[in-house]
């Protein structure tokens, strides 16, 4: 295996691009893990954290743009993003512990494709966008756009994320994320919800994204969830609406960590917990 | 297969090493520069025996590539004493027997000295949460959170 460390994008793509077998290093607590247990056995790693302009959280067009190399903690010592996106600084707040923050990123979160993975249903419910670069240039993908299966991307040969772009954060707006895991830390989720949803001055939902994980081979966006709770102020005849429709939009399967059917009932509970947060951020009461 | 250079700084002082592509830090720190203090219980990120401080940040050894510490400043359990004199933690780690078999507290030494330079005044809970990832079979955690707590209150004190 060889060990490469470019300092700039267009060295990495090339990197990428010359070697099929090459795996991007970011913070390396998913590839390290695979690598030890000999899952992978990679070419070369591409560590991107020499690359300066993936290294840095930035305010971009009212939004912010997070490097891929970011590691989750350093989103949770930025009091304007918490403040912003709060649904996903939570949920990448939740990925492993102290140490596995110092290093996780949410972009690794989101290529190594796990259904569980925490960040990433509380970036697609934020709307967010992954910059891609590739031996073509580069392009953006709504996030819930990368993952298309199990371990499986969406990203060609020579690819790799950029930058994660959560967009300006509308008025009246709250975001929030929650799992269910049976203990409170270091546990991976049976069931997460993330919910962004926007008010009017009457309090009444005008938009809201609804993203379920850990209930599908891949983050769910669920949009007959998300109409429940237009137009309602999010009472509790809404929620149960929406937590209906959350466990209905659920597919997950029997495993270890719970059966189908609890997971589609602990998806609709989760969902209106979840909301309920939501809802009071955008109301500036949380 | 040819080895990587390294130059890097170890409790302050620079130290050049060579590696495999596939080492960890950790399996630098304790098979080449013979510093063992830091600890492999699980080498998945797990169990927290590993941490390190890398560039003011706590991570695992464990899931750290050798190369990567290029350039880098990496603080262990060696470097915590200053010579003969144990860091606070160490010492009331000691008169509180926070420790029984020892394999844990090189981690949690590292770890909580990283937690009381970023937030002198922790709550309990904040401790506890910061130190999920490190297990002990041992104490049952609660002389690990009381000798902490106490740590910092007499660092604030002295402070
Ligand atoms: C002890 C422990 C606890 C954990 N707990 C959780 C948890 O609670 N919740 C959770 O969701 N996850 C958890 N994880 C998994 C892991 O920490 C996360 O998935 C993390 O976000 C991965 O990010 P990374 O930067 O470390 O990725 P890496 O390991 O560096 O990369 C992961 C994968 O994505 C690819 N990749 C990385 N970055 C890019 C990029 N920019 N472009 C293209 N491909 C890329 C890599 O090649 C690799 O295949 C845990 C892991 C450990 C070891
Ligand atoms: S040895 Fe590194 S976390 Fe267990
Ligand atoms: S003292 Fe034995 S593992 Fe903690």
């Amino acid at each position: 295996m060889r060990f490469q460390s470019p300092e700039s994008v267009d060295e990495a793509v090339a990197l990428l691009a010359a070697d099929p077998e090459a795996r991007v290093l970011a913070g390396g607590t998913d590839l390290l893990v695979r690598l030890r247990m000999g899952d992978v056995a990679p070419s070369a790693v591409i560590d991107i954290k020499r690359i300066t302009e993936m290294t840095t959280i930035a305010q971009d067009d009212g939004g912010w743009r997070i490097g891929a190399a970011v590691p989750s903690a350093e989103m949770n010592e930025t009091a304007a993003l918490v403040t912003d996106w709060p649904g996903v600084t939570e949920a990448a707040d939740l990925i492993g512990s102290t140490q596995i923050q110092g290093r996780a990123t949410v972009a690794g979160n989101l290529c190594n494709a796990s259904p569980a993975a925490d960040s990433v249903p509380a970036m697609v419910a934020a709307g967010a966008v992954a910059r891609v670069a590739g031996p073509n240039g580069s392009r953006d993908v709504p996030v819930e756009d990368i993952p298309t299966g199990p371990g499986q991307t969406s990203l060609a040969q020579g690819e790799l994320v950029t930058s994660i772009f959560l967009p300006a954060k509308p008025e009246n707006s709250g975001s929030a994320y929650l799992r269910f895991i049976p203990r409170t830390e270091m546990d991976i989720a049976v069931v997460g919800v993330g919910i962004t949803l926007t008010l009017d001055s009457a309090g009444a939902v005008t938009a809201a994204k609804i993203a379920l994980g850990a209930v599908g081979p891949k983050v769910i966006v669920a949009g007959d969830a998300a109409k429940t709770l237009i137009g309602t102020t999010g009472d509790d005849p809404a929620l149960d609406a929406l937590a209906a429709a959350c466990s209905a939009a659920a597919t997950p399967i029997d495993d270890k960590r719970g059966t189908a059917e609890f997971r589609r009932d602990v998806t609709g509970v989760i969902a209106k917990r979840t909301a309920r947060i939501a809802l009071a951020r955008a109301k500036g009461e949380a | 297969m040819s080895q990587i250079h390294v130059i890097t700084t170890i409790n302050g002082d620079e130290t050049e090493f060579l590696c495999e592509a596939q080492e960890t830090l950790l399996d630098v720190l304790r098979d080449h520069l013979d510093l063992t203090g830091s600890k492999e219980g699980c080498g998945t990120g797990d169990c927290g025996a590993c941490s390190v401080i890398v560039d003011g940040r706590l991570v695992c050894a464990c899931l750290m590539l050798a190369g990567e510490a290029e350039g880098r400043s990496v603080e262990t359990i060696e470097g915590m004493a200053d010579g003969d004199d144990l860091h606070p933690l160490q010492q009331k780690f000691l008169e509180m027997a926070a420790l029984q078999c020892g394999v844990c507290t090189p981690g949690i030494l590292v770890a909580t000295k990283n937690l009381l330079e970023r937030n002198p005044n922790p709550t309990e809970e904040e401790v506890r949460y910061w130190l999920a990832g490190n297990l002990c079979r041992c104490t049952g955690y609660d002389k690990i959170i009381r000798a902490v707590m106490d740590t910092a209150a007499d660092m604030r004190g002295a402070a």
